[in-house]
């Protein structure tokens, strides 16, 4: 830090609120001083491997080739993987946002012990997606807590809820996992953009006689658009990464994506493959985060002022 | 009157809801803790007992006596500490840049950030595997932990920059009158002020560690993190050891937790700004 010797007397008040920064270019050495270390870090860990990882996809051991492309292509699993990685985002996304915002509406009614309830509901953000599919096999397996309810209340001995031929099953039991595991973090975003919005439009909207319903629809939400498109984005993403959980409850009878790499990787051995599926993963994810913010930049312009 | 009436069931209906998602998302911790806390034995019998009536400690034991178990504890706490340390070596002087600073490149940095933030980084651990193999870094502790470090960083930056804003300048600006260096100045005024909230971002980055499995298990074979050495012997491992590595994940994540209710909304709800 011996390389930052001038100070910020000059330095306008850089006010706690947004709206206060504006562009003022000053001490540039400085700044990018402070910034350079952790854009070579993530540029070096990002763009190496992304060069790394198209060689080890279209080379062979003589010149390139499109071999292991053909490879994964021809592969069912990568076929049913990317289908049920896209069913498990379309179906559980919307349900995830549904639910989170329903927690978060009924902490905002502050009930009794509503900080208990808060840090229950949060639980899950600490937990890995491994940990959730245990948790949830616990539940669904042949042996486990679900079928033993069923037993106590007589009703049947038994359903093979994820038997790799019960596929409706095995995608609620997914889907169910998922939902638990990572809604608290859309909750949290959620709970953190309500505490940004003045309760005094909601309490006037109240007061003209507007409804539960009206004031959520027309105050509460949209002032609450930039948080959900974060989480959004955020939670796209990480559901296309999603593959442990299945791991854990099925093993390989519900693919998801990820878990193709690994098992290419680890149990096929195949290097190749893995890393072609890899990129797929990245475009796929890159594709989602350019359009998200394409499709959401211009409202949140118009909305920047909060 | 009816519109006293109304209220009470408005109440009444919300605690109802607020109790019946608080089962929902605590019940499965109750039953994960009761098939890790219940002898081997009880677990072959069906139907399960829902209540704790033959708590022992066998099943946990018999998992953490298991090879690699007490080996992938202490390669994760490693793991998450590199992780953590770097991430702030790098982090902090960045977000404080981020939050005093109007430099050139500003904005776009953000974005850059964003967009490390959401590109799936883990499952660069492929290619990844190869660069380390290389340069003699695969099956180390480092290697993970490098990988960790990425995948934390850009929200170190977001979570201190918010702390930093959050910091009066004015502090820091009395200081420097007084004579302080802005080294000095930073130290003694403005790292006190902003401790917590990079603890804060400390602890994010070590649960992140501690939960991360697909790189750890690519980049690794001997060395591997609890998790990472919990899924590879998944498939041919009793129910009994599942039910217990699961508690055994869970568990530091109800600590995490309640250790850090008061910063969660700045852990995880820190945004783009």
């Amino acid at each position: 830090m011996t390389t930052a010797p001038d100070p910020a007397p000059t330095e306008p008040k850089a006010t706690p609120t947004r709206p206060g920064r504006r562009r003022r270019r000053t001490r540039v050495p400085t700044a990018a001083l402070l910034v350079a270390p952790s854009v070579l870090f993530l540029a070096a860990l990002f763009l190496w491997p992304i060069v790394v990882g198209v060689g080890q996809a279209v080379t062979g051991t003589d010149g390139p080739t499109l071999a292991h492309l053909r490879r994964m292509l021809d592969d069912p699993y990568f076929w049913q993987a990317t289908r049920n990685t896209a069913l498990l985002i379309v179906v559980l996304i919307p349900l995830q946002f549904a639910f989170a915002l329903t927690m978060a509406l009924l902490l905002r009614e502050r009930p009794r012990l509503s900080s208990f309830y808060f840090y229950v509901w949060c639980v899950p953000l600490a937990i890995s997606d491994l940990a959730a599919g245990l948790v949830w096999l616990s539940i669904f397996a042949d042996r486990g807590y679900l079928n033993s309810v069923l037993a106590h209340l007589g009703l049947g001995d038994g359903y093979a809820w994820l038997s790799y031929d019960n596929d409706a099953t095995m995608f609620l039991a997914v889907l169910l996992a998922e939902l638990w595991r990572a809604t608290s973090l859309v909750l949290v975003i959620v709970v953190a953009g309500l505490q940004n919005i003045p309760r005094d439009y909601d309490e006037a909207a109240a007061v003209f006689g507007a409804t539960y319903w009206q004031r959520l629809r027309h105050v509460i939400l949209p002032q609450l658009r930039p948080s959900l498109q974060v989480a959004l984005i955020l939670r796209t993403i990480l559901g296309l990464q999603t593959f442990a959980v299945a791991q854990a409850l099925t093993g390989r009878s519900f693919p998801l994506l990820v878990g193709e790499t690994y098992q290419w990787y680890v149990t096929l051995q195949n290097e190749r493959v893995s890393a072609a599926i890899a990129l797929v993963i990245l475009l796929m994810s890159l594709g989602t985060a350019v359009v998200y913010l394409r499709v959401l930049r211009d409202p949140a312009a118009t909305g920047s002022g909060r | 009157m009816s519109r006293l009436r109304a209220a009470r069931r408005r109440t009444i209906l919300i605690h109802v809801a607020c109790v019946a998602v608080t089962l929902f998302m605590g019940l499965p911790i109750y039953l994960i803790a009761l098939a890790a806390l219940s002898s081997r034995e009880s677990l072959n019998r069906f139907p399960l007992s829902l209540l704790p009536t033959d708590v022992s400690t066998e099943t946990m034991r018999v998992f953490l006596d298991s090879t690699g178990v007490i080996g992938g504890f202490q390669n994760s706490v490693e793991v998450g500490l590199i992780s953590l340390a770097l991430s702030l070596a790098l982090g902090v002087p960045a977000g404080y840049a981020v939050a005093r600073y109007a430099f050139r490149g500003r904005e776009p940095y953000q974005l850059f950030l964003l967009l490390t933030r959401a590109l799936p980084i883990v499952v660069l651990s492929v290619p990844l595997a190869r660069v380390f193999l290389a340069t003699g870094l695969y099956d180390t502790t480092y290697a993970v932990a490098l990988l960790h470090t990425a995948l934390a960083l850009p929200t170190t930056v977001l979570i201190t920059s918010a702390i930093f804003v959050a910091v009066p300048v004015e502090h820091e600006e009395a200081a420097m009158v007084f004579g302080a260096s802005a080294p000095r100045a930073f130290a003694r005024v403005v790292l006190p002020q902003a401790l917590p909230g990079i603890a804060a971002a400390a602890i994010f980055t070590f649960v992140t560690s501690w939960n991360e499995v697909l790189g750890a298990a690519v980049l690794t074979l001997n060395r591997r993190t609890l998790p990472a050495q919990v899924l590879s012997t998944l498939a041919d491992s009793p129910l009994a050891f599942r039910f217990a590595g699961g508690f055994a994940l869970v568990v530091p994540a109800l600590v995490f937790i309640a250790f850090m209710r008061r910063y969660l909304l700045n852990m995880w709800g820190t945004t783009i700004r």
